[in-house]
């Protein structure tokens, strides 16, 4: 499985991405979305774990430009806010259910990696 | 003229909201980041009971991230902490200085989040002034939520004081694209109550490209 992690929070990612290495998951990140797009337009992935908001843009747009680009690209998405709100909005917006609240526990991200992937 | 007070309310609150909120989700990444390098940690003595070995420079690493946002986190309690006491007082003796540094701290991140950069040049010499803090940093709030949309392709909104003729006049620069906002959008009826209540003017120059406002000494 090849994931992109996008996070303005560049030391989050970085760090996500070893420990996901560590359990046998490539990850690579970036930290803007014009980044992540151009990465996506030139690397393969399977699935892209997006902040909901990132400067500039928020995870949802990106999302759609992504899902543009890569139609096969699956997507779970982090958010710091957590509230009932953000996730209503977001999901009925993207037709996608997995958000994971920060702090995000690496055992419930992979889980819901591997379901992701499976379906 | 005066406000309606369900709108000096409106905006005291919405105010605090904001602020709270924003500080609120920079708390979380910090969390966010403390506890992947705590997995990680956990992660390397896992391998090492394997049998695997640790490098130090990746142990050096991870405890350097975690004292910087240890650093990180403090900071942000400590503005947190002068928004919360910024409603002790309704009329004291402030420092300018503090007040601009408090106001691009709690800011910040919500320009970025517009990929806008503030840039805060303080003068040398300490300028205090007798006003209601927390409703200056109101309004310093409300003229930076404006100046980032204004701040045209630059991106970067300067902010600085002076004192002038007995008055002290905050300036917000760089706002290329107060030409081609609408002249009716700013001030709104949330400032003008900000402004009755600090006793404050407010110019815009669309040809200097710069916001002043100006407070009574």
């Amino acid at each position: 499985m090849r994931v992109l992690l996008v996070d303005d929070e560049q030391e989050l990612v970085e760090t996500l991405a070893e420990r996901l290495g560590i359990r046998g998951i490539e990850a690579r990140w970036e930290t803007t979305g014009d980044a992540a797009l151009k990465r996506v337009g030139e690397e393969d992935f399977d699935l892209a774990v997006l902040d909901v908001k990132i400067p500039g843009i928020s995870g949802i747009d990106l999302h759609k430009k992504m899902k543009a680009k890569c139609p096969a690209l699956k997507f779970i998405f982090m958010t710091g806010h957590g509230s009932h709100d953000d996730f209503t909005a977001g999901s009925a917006e993207t037709g996608v259910d997995y958000y994971l609240l920060k702090p995000v526990d690496i055992d419930a991200l992979i889980h819901k990696m591997n379901r992701l992937m499976s379906q | 003229m005066t406000g309606r007070p369900d709108v000096k309310i409106e905006t005291e609150l919405q105010f605090f909201g904001k602020m709270t909120a924003s500080i609120s989700h920079e708390i979380k990444n910090v969390m966010a980041i403390i506890n992947e390098s705590a997995g990680l940690l956990e992660d390397y003595t896992l391998m090492a009971e394997k049998g695997l070995p640790i490098d130090p420079e990746r142990l050096k690493v991870v405890s350097r991230r975690v004292t910087k946002q240890i650093r990180r986190a403090v900071e942000i309690a400590k503005n947190l902490n002068s928004l919360a006491h910024s409603v002790d007082h309704f009329q004291k003796s402030v420092d300018m200085g503090e007040i601009l540094e408090l106001a691009v701290g709690l800011s910040t991140r919500l320009a970025e989040m517009r990929s806008v950069t503030l840039d805060l040049k303080l003068p040398t010499d300490p300028v205090t002034v007798i006003t209601s803090p927390f409703h200056l940093q109101n309004l310093i709030w409300q003229v930076l939520d404006f100046a980032m949309d204004a701040s045209g392709e630059g991106k970067t909104v300067g902010i600085t004081f002076k004192k002038e003729d007995g008055a002290v006049k905050i300036r917000f620069t760089g706002l290329a694209g107060l030409k081609t906002l609408p002249p009716d959008k700013f001030p709104t009826e949330k400032e003008e109550n900000l402004l009755l209540i600090l006793g404050t003017m407010i110019h815009q120059d669309a040809e200097a490209q710069e916001i002043q406002l100006v407070l009574p000494k």
